[in-house]
């Protein structure tokens, strides 16, 4: 890029692609941005290539942001100029292509793979190609690294807090590297309590054959006039330290240099062992960390006697600089102060707001779903059936068994009646016409209201207000009349007095049995020995009956005041759709299972009234 | 991860059935290497393997050891009866080779191939940054000797292949005259299976040169494990083993079976279970640097154990990682009492607090037997939500009655070993 020294790869205007979606690290580099008082976000793009053209929203700062994706690298270089940067999140099996297809792209001069698990050879092959088009790999197998005050590769540097305590928001004057991207937070903790800060950090990932070396980082550290003394961490296995050693003697490196193998416990261990990485491992005498480490020191590096005393040397090298004056130590900058996270605010106990819905009755978040206060374990194991299910929903209490069990009847009874009735006639017509079963229920249920299905509620208000205002069953039925109102849930088309219906009697002998007291069902009782003495069929019919014993139930299991809440909410309704839903499901499956063609009513059973024609 | 050793019979198979295919049919290995293992039935194996009985054997221990015939792991130019009978002499048994000592479970039978010394080559295959190398020497076999020093080299260019002519003009000075261009055929097409099937170290010390056949005597390999999705169907049902010697204890067996089942890593290695020092440390580059630093000071012989827990394994998980270690710790009592050491470096995005649930179970669990062997805890962490972490620490030093230090970032990684060790001199 223009301006930017080749021995610089990230700057303060340094903008990356992120191949794959990877929203929680670009939110994490675009923090960083926020802090490190960057202009523009650090993220130019996203590219995924499993998903569409877009954009995703972040937050910079305060403020949201909306980042592009693009399905085609090509297509984000294109629109991205100035873009150098990619930042891998390929997984292990497709990391090698797409870094190829990088390759292919001039302007892209740095890949950051990130994947664990890239085939030897297949590295080996994308780093000769890298020095051949003068491209630079960091990784596989890395967290990345960071440029403080600049630039943050992905999830490098763990949490904000983490880099405001180790200083990473601005830049001090130590270059770091190390294989280990899991310690390198320490490592900078390290530098930042021992130094003016860091400059540069990266880790080469744990790979044997890693894109760029631990010496290729340090060559650039030394070539660049603001990194005043160099760190590194090596590692047992490999012989990439040496070549460190052959820089040393070269004078190819001149900065002080503090560094440090680990691995020298490996004598402790009888067998061959794989720590950690995949290049930890040694092979030979040489590749032993005390090796190393006894030939880094006698080059000329800083070599601490155990990792105990690294901040000590890091310490000792940089005080030494800045008595020399190499080293200027410069004030502190005024620290960018981050918004907090909504969520990690509620956790951390700091805000509060009121919610926008409250539920009272169920909840989903836990290990186990709770209907009210049961977990669905307890459910079954105290068997409560549909009818306990529904009074802890409905109710919001586990009514008595003999309450639950005519919730139950009450939805058998109601389940159907028939292919005639309106509900079940329009779902059948809907399902015939080709519809889903959810249209085709739909299309039946919305012909429940005050003339199909109403009743069990319409009977329940007219008997309670007439029972409740005290009125005899003759004045009741005297007032009807005087209206001119049919009395809800009295009459039946067939069944009459000397004809019962089953369902009634199943109803109101259960009632009778089972309810503590009945005191509506006995004054609707009264009322149809009144009606049906004017005409037999006057009875009390299902609907009728259902509605009222519920009354009864509620009233006796809940305060009257709550009872006809309920009742005033359309609990009563509820209950009739709910048993008719069986029914209509049925009729859509039976006229499905059929093969029933598109309903068409005849002519001849339309009586065509229209204005005659005009001659 | 990356390189892994391979058995003997399993690369030897793996020639057998695949040099054909690079070598344009040219060459062809008798498959005619069996793996033993202790579940092989013996009996049954001489009516699949009719030549079993007809020929001379020759019977190896198939266990990544090397110089076998120095250790007399080596039964040669025997027959079926007698290979069985030295088998099953050593099936299941305890053998030491050189400091290090292991139960023999695997074995390799094959043709004894008679042959003279001069028909004895050594080829070896190896990767490294900027491409392969391809090692010979004209003198191979047991006593190749120092082959670092002896060997003719041949770098290969990563991406490119050798030609048999190269190899003749490059590699093969020594070799008679009437045998090199069958050697150098052969090398060709040993690389490009080495570098087809993606592996990362091939040593053949020696093959031999019989007429006009070539014979792999003697193999040692190691495969690139990441490539599996790339060379695995060619690879076939290979299993890695584990290094000579390397027998879990059942306590290591049992976090390795804890390992096996979370995306999360726990490694367990106990060097001595008489050791003072036990450690418990969180990431894999921060266990090796606290053992590191153990060893450093000088407390090899007191190093109970290695360990390592990382990748936010969940509270049960934790919970029996660290119930394993302390009842491990609190068998043998010392007078001179003990340590744990629960470390680990800056977590990046791990909630710190919740790692430590499990571990503050188990060492609520084993609050008597820590107090009776006299042990003391020393923690050091940090990442987010750490300050919970360790407040949660330090308030169950007072509660169990075990004295737990407590430390943050603001304190040198390892400094609790130098604090543990020096103070407990």
């Amino acid at each position: 890029m223009a301006g930017k020294k080749d021995y610089n790869l990230f700057d303060k205007d340094t903008q990356a692609f992120i191949y794959n979606m990877q929203t929680n690290a670009v939110q994490r580099m675009l923090d960083f941005d926020y802090v490190a008082g960057r202009k523009t976000p650090s993220v130019a793009a996203i590219v995924n290539p499993t998903g569409n053209d877009g954009f995703q929203k972040f937050f910079f700062g305060p403020k949201e942001i909306l980042v592009p994706v693009y399905k085609s690298l090509k297509n984000a270089a294109n629109k991205h100029k100035n873009v150098d940067v990619m930042i891998n999140f390929a997984s292990f099996r497709s990391a090698a292509a797409s870094t190829e297809e990088a390759f292919a792209i001039p302007q892209l001069r740095t890949v950051v793979i990130i994947a664990e698990g890239v085939p030897e050879r297949r590295m080996r092959e994308l780093n000769v190609k890298a020095k051949q088009l003068n491209k630079v790999i960091i990784g596989p197998a890395t967290v990345g690294g960071i440029v403080p005050g600049a630039f943050k590769i992905g999830n490098t540097g763990g949490t904000i807090e983490n880099i405001m305590d180790s200083k990473l928001h601005r830049p001090g004057s130590v270059g770091f590297v190390s294989k280990s991207g899991g310690l390198s937070n320490e490592a900078y903790n390290i530098v930042s309590q021992n130094t003016d800060g860091l400059y540069e950090g990266i880790a080469i990932g744990g790979d044997r054959f890693p894109g760029t070396t631990l010496l290729d980082h340090l060559l650039r550290y030394e070539k660049n006039p603001d990194i005043k003394m160099l760190v590194c961490l090596g590692e047992v296995g490999g012989s990439d330290e040496y070549t460190i050693v052959d820089a040393l003697k070269k004078k190819m490196i001149t900065k002080p240099l503090v560094m440090w193998v680990t691995g020298t416990c490996s004598k402790a261990f009888k067998t061959e062992v794989q720590f950690g990485h995949a290049g930890a491992k040694a092979g030979s005498e040489s590749e032993t960390a005390d090796a190393k480490n006894t030939a880094l020191k006698a080059a000329g590096a800083v070599v601490p006697n155990s990792f105990d005393d690294y901040g000590e040397k890091i310490a000792i090298v940089y005080k030494d600089l800045v008595k020399k004056k190499i080293i200027i130590p410069r004030p502190e900058p005024p620290a960018v102060k981050m918004p907090m996270d909504y969520n990690a605010a509620v956790k951390a106990k700091l805000v509060r707001k009121p919610a926008n819905f409250i539920s009272t009755i169920s909840d989903d978040r836990g290990e186990e779903l709770i209907y009210g206060n049961m977990p669905i374990s307890e459910v079954f194991k105290k068997d409560i059936g549909v009818g306990g299910v529904l009074s802890i929903l409905w109710f919001k209490r586990l009514l008595p068994n003999y309450a639950t069990k005519f919730i139950e009847m009450a939805i058998m009874v109601t389940a159907d009646h028939g292919p005639a009735v309106s509900g079940a006639h329009n779902t059948i017509v809907a399902t015939r016409a080709g519809k889903d079963l959810i249209s085709s229920l739909v299309s039946g249920m919305l012909t429940i209201g005050p003339r199909f299905g109403g009743a069990i509620d319409g009977a329940a208000q007219m008997f309670s207000e007439a029972y409740d205002a005290g009125k005899t069953p003759q004045q009741f039925v005297d007032d009807m009349k005087a209206k001119g109102a049919n009395i809800q849930g009295i009459g039946h088309l067939i069944k009459s007095i000397h004809n019962p219906d089953m369902r009634v009697t199943i109803i109101s002998s259960y009632a009778k049995k089972h309810f503590k007291s009945t005191p509506l069902l006995d004054y609707a009782r009264e009322v149809e020995k009144i009606t049906t003495s004017k005409r037999d069929n006057l009875i009390l019919n299902v609907d009728g009956c259902i509605g009222i014993c519920f009354v009864d139930l509620l009233r006796s299991e809940l305060t009257k005041q709550e009872a006809d809440e309920y009742i005033k909410m359309g609990a009563l309704n509820g209950l009739f759709v709910l048993g008719r839903s069986i029914g209509l499901i049925g009729h859509y499956l039976d006229q499905k299972r059929l093969k029933q063609g598109l309903y068409r009513h005849p002519w001849d059973d339309i009586a065509y009234m229209l204005p005659e024609k005009e001659k | 991860m990356a390189q892994k050793a391979i058995r003997e019979a399993d690369g030897k198979n793996m020639i057998a059935r695949l040099l054909k295919e690079y070598t344009n049919g040219t060459y062809t290995i008798e498959n005619k290497f069996i793996s033993i293992g202790p579940d092989t039935d013996l009996k049954k194996l001489s009516t699949t393997y009719k030549w079993l009985t007809k020929e001379k054997l020759v019977v190896k221990p198939d266990q990544l050891i090397k110089r076998r015939g120095k250790s007399k792991l080596l039964l040669l130019n025997t027959d079926w009866k007698d290979a069985e009978k030295w088998i099953k002499e050593r099936m299941n048994k305890p053998v030491t080779v050189g400091t290090v000592t292991g139960i023999l479970d695997h074995f390799i039978v094959e043709p004894f191939i008679p042959h003279n010394e001069n028909d004895e080559y050594y080829l070896a295959i190896l990767s490294q940054r900027d491409g392969d190398q391809i090692l010979f020497h004209h003198q191979g076999g047991i006593n190749v000797g120092d082959i670092d020093a002896k060997a003719v080299r041949m770098p290969i260019p990563i991406g490119t292949y050798p030609t048999a002519s190269d190899i003749e003009k490059q590699l093969l000075g020594n070799v008679p005259k009437e045998r090199k261009g069958l050697i150098a055929g052969f090398i060709e097409g040993m690389f490009k299976f080495y570098a087809d099937l993606n592996y990362t170290y091939l040593e053949i010390n020696p093959f031999v040169v019989t007429g006009n056949h070539i014979i792999p005597l003697d193999l040692a390999a190691k495969l690139d494990d990441t490539a599996e999705f790339v060379s695995g169907k060619k690879w076939g049902s290979i299993k890695f083993p584990s290094p000579f010697g390397r027998m879990l204890t059942k306590e290591e067996a049992c976090i390795q079976d804890l390992d096996s089942k979370t995306g999360a890593s726990l490694k367990l290695t106990v060097l001595n279970p008489e050791g003072r020092i036990w450690t418990m440390v969180a990431g894999g580059g921060a266990s090796v640097i606290y053992a590191d630093t153990i060893t450093d000071l000088g407390f090899m012989s007191e190093m109970a154990n290695y360990g390592e827990y990382s990748g936010d394994p969940n509270e049960e998980f934790t919970y029996l990682y660290a119930k394993t270690i302390l009842d491990l710790m609190t068998r043998k009592k010392n007078p001179k009492g003990k340590f744990l050491l629960i470390g680990g470096g800056i977590a990046n995005f791990t909630d710190v607090a919740n790692t430590f649930k499990g571990i503050v179970r188990a060492l609520q669990e084993y609050k008597d037997r820590l107090r009776e062997n006299k042990v003391k805890i020393y923690v050091r962490r940090g990442g987010p939500n750490y300050k919970e972490g360790l407040r949660v620490m330090r308030e169950l030093g007072e509660q169990l009655g075990v004295p737990i230090e407590v430390y943050g970032p603001e304190t040198h990684m390892t400094k609790i070993v130098s604090m543990a060790l020096k103070g407990g001199k």
